[in-house]
């Protein structure tokens, strides 16, 4: 493996850990927002949410350039008030990473929470627990399973997202080019044959191992709770 | 309080004394599930008040709604909902660690002690059998510091055999812990066995409320009950144990009747139902029955009981019981009101209920 190819690989790692971090509490917050308030522009939000999964990759990226580009409303603001450039950057390909995953994300937690039992949170009630309360010791240990399985799975698809990253963070080695960017460079390149061979191996390995981890830890978790 | 989910209503009023324990009794359906969520603070009611321990707790007119998690009524839920990302010890300090009390009026060791729970601790929640389950989810519940303690059919979980077993934790919570109850039950044979005060409840209404053997006299009881399971409670005091011939002697008001001895011992208060269809009526004192039980009483009832059935109602020295006998013996025996009589009950047919 080439430094090239380990860089690509370590930055992969990066934006995609970043990506889900930043994106877990939001993910959580919507789907409970989704699964358990009753609010007008409740559908709305649903299809939000969902637009990334049905519109073009490069669409979002562009979106998202026009939202955060340095003269974008977001990015202009971001940049006057405290010098953050997200468009072109590491955190910009985060960002795109984490649009595209959020709705499989979301969908995941969603079912989980709608599968914790209302009596249970009820019981902690009658046992003196508020709301806030309850929901960090109960409702959150219970839905942990399918809050891993949303992250596992945000996790190894942030490592292929391809299109919304290309279009908004651009190409930059060592910056923005992950795996899948890396594997399109090698193919644009003369020779590049078995480097890409390599780049996608070594992609294909990473979706194995990281989709077996999460079925593990999920075993484990549920085994826990008595499943 | 009243209560209003589509067509279902509960509109329901009653008292339960403190200490004690209450039994709300009826049919499924009745609203007895519904009532003790009321009480909780888990619904609320449309109209009405709930009160406790002279604290209003909830009043539509009073604008008072106290959440339930402020409310510290302890509740036992029917399906138990023991929290199963915790063990047994997590489940039983989860309430005790927001009771907010540096010295806890019932503590752990005490409620440990008292439902056997010592060796469980360290178990995941699934890996307890049936009465195991129940056990913690009302050690859990104690734990909590509840100033009331609901209990939604406790024992319907359970198989009949661990019926048995589980009783005397509930009886030693009553009697130990001075902790008013509230005791949701479609079985009368528990009302008996545990209860100091009933109250029916009938398509959401309280068809009756009181102690529980003025309770017993009530028709509408009956009604519930079937023809087979009607008959009066009674208290009274064991006055001697004859453990050779294995009978107790029990003071019931001017009489005494002789019961099974099982564990009784003199002096303990007790509570029996002598069923209506085990008691024989005889207008002279009689001679030569295997029958032990004799009490002098007066006629002070008859009602007519379908198909040709007579109920009749006798005060025996203040105490009152319910006979059901053929129309045809009250021709023979020419039964009215106020007719003096003895009442025949045999005593291996009673069961006595240390109360």
């Amino acid at each position: 493996m080439s430094d090239a190819e380990f860089e690509a690989l370590d930055l992969s790692l990066q934006v995609a850990l970043r990506s889900v971090i930043c994106s877990l509490p939001l993910a959580i917050a919507v789907a409970w927002l989704l699964t358990r308030r009753r609010f007008s522009g409740r559908a709305l939000l649903d299809a939000f949410v969902h637009l990334p999964m049905v519109l073009p990759p490069v669409m979002i990226g562009y979106v998202l350039l026009l939202l955060f580009g340095v003269r974008g409303p977001i990015g202009h603001w971001l940049y006057q008030h405290f010098g953050i450039r997200t468009a072109f950057t590491t955190g910009g390909a985060a960002l795109a990473t984490a649009v595209m995953a959020f709705p499989l994300m979301v969908r995941t937690i969603r079912v989980s929470l709608e599968n914790v039992d209302r009596g249970l949170e009820e019981a902690a009630r009658t046992l003196g627990a508020g709301p806030i309360d309850r929901f960090l010791s109960v409702t959150l240990p219970l839905m942990a399973p399918g809050i891993l399985a949303g992250a596992v799975t945000a996790f190894v698809a942030s490592l292929g997202e391809f299109g919304a990253v290309i279009t908004f963070a651009g190409n930059v080695p060592g910056q923005t080019r992950t795996l899948p960017i890396a594997l399109y460079s090698a193919l644009q390149t003369p020779d590049g044959g078995t480097e890409a061979a390599r780049i996608a191996l070594l992609s294909f390995a990473l979706g194995l191992v990281g989709l077996f981890a999460a079925e593990l830890l999920a075993r484990g978790l549920r085994q826990r709770l008595g499943r | 309080m009243q209560f209003k989910r589509r067509d279902f209503i509960v509109d329901a009023s009653f008292t339960a004394p403190a200490p004690g324990i209450t039994a709300l009794f009826g049919r499924s359906g009745a609203g007895k599930s519904t009532l003790m969520q009321l009480l909780a603070g888990l619904e609320k009611p449309d109209a009405g008040t709930v009160e406790l321990d002279g604290v209003r707790l909830y009043d539509s007119a009073g604008g008072i709604d106290v959440p339930a998690q402020a409310r510290r009524i302890g509740y036992v839920f029917q399906d138990l909902r023991l929290f199963p990302h915790l063990n047994v010890d997590g489940n039983l300090s989860y309430g005790l660690r927001r009771a907010g009390r540096a010295t806890p009026r019932i503590p752990v060791a005490r409620v440990v002690e008292l439902l056997g729970l010592a060796m469980l601790l360290q178990r995941r929640t699934w890996q307890l059998s049936g009465g195991e389950r129940q056990r913690v989810a009302l050690g859990r519940a104690l734990l909590a510091q509840p100033r009331l303690l609901l209990l939604d059919e406790p024992l319907s979980a359970i198989d009949a055999a661990r019926r048995s077993d589980l009783l005397p934790y509930f009886e030693r919570l009553r009697d130990e812990l001075a902790l008013p109850m509230i005791l949701v039950t479609h079985r009368f044979d528990d009302v008996v066995r545990l209860a100091t005060h009933v109250v029916l409840l009938e398509a959401g209404r309280v068809l009756a409320q009181g102690d529980l053997p003025a309770v017993s006299l009530r028709s509408e009881l009956g009604a519930l009950l079937g023809p087979d399971g009607v008959g009066a409670v009674v208290e009274g005091r064991v006055e001697s144990v004859d453990a050779a011939a294995g009978l107790a002697a029990v003071r019931v008001g001017a009489g005494r009747v002789l019961v099974p001895m099982e564990s009784l011992r003199a002096g303990e208060r007790v509570r029996m139902q002598l069923l209506a269809r085990d008691l024989i009526l005889a207008t002279a004192p009689p001679q030569g029955l295997s029958v032990r039980n004799q009490l002098q009483g007066i006629v002070t009832g008859l009602q007519r009981e379908a198909p040709h059935n007579v109920l009749v109602s006798v005060d025996a020295g203040g105490v009152a019981l319910l006979a059901r006998v053929t129309e045809a013996a009250v021709r023979d025996l020419q039964l009215h009101n106020g007719q003096e009589l003895w009442v025949l009950v045999k005593a291996a047919s009673l069961r006595s209920q240390r109360m």
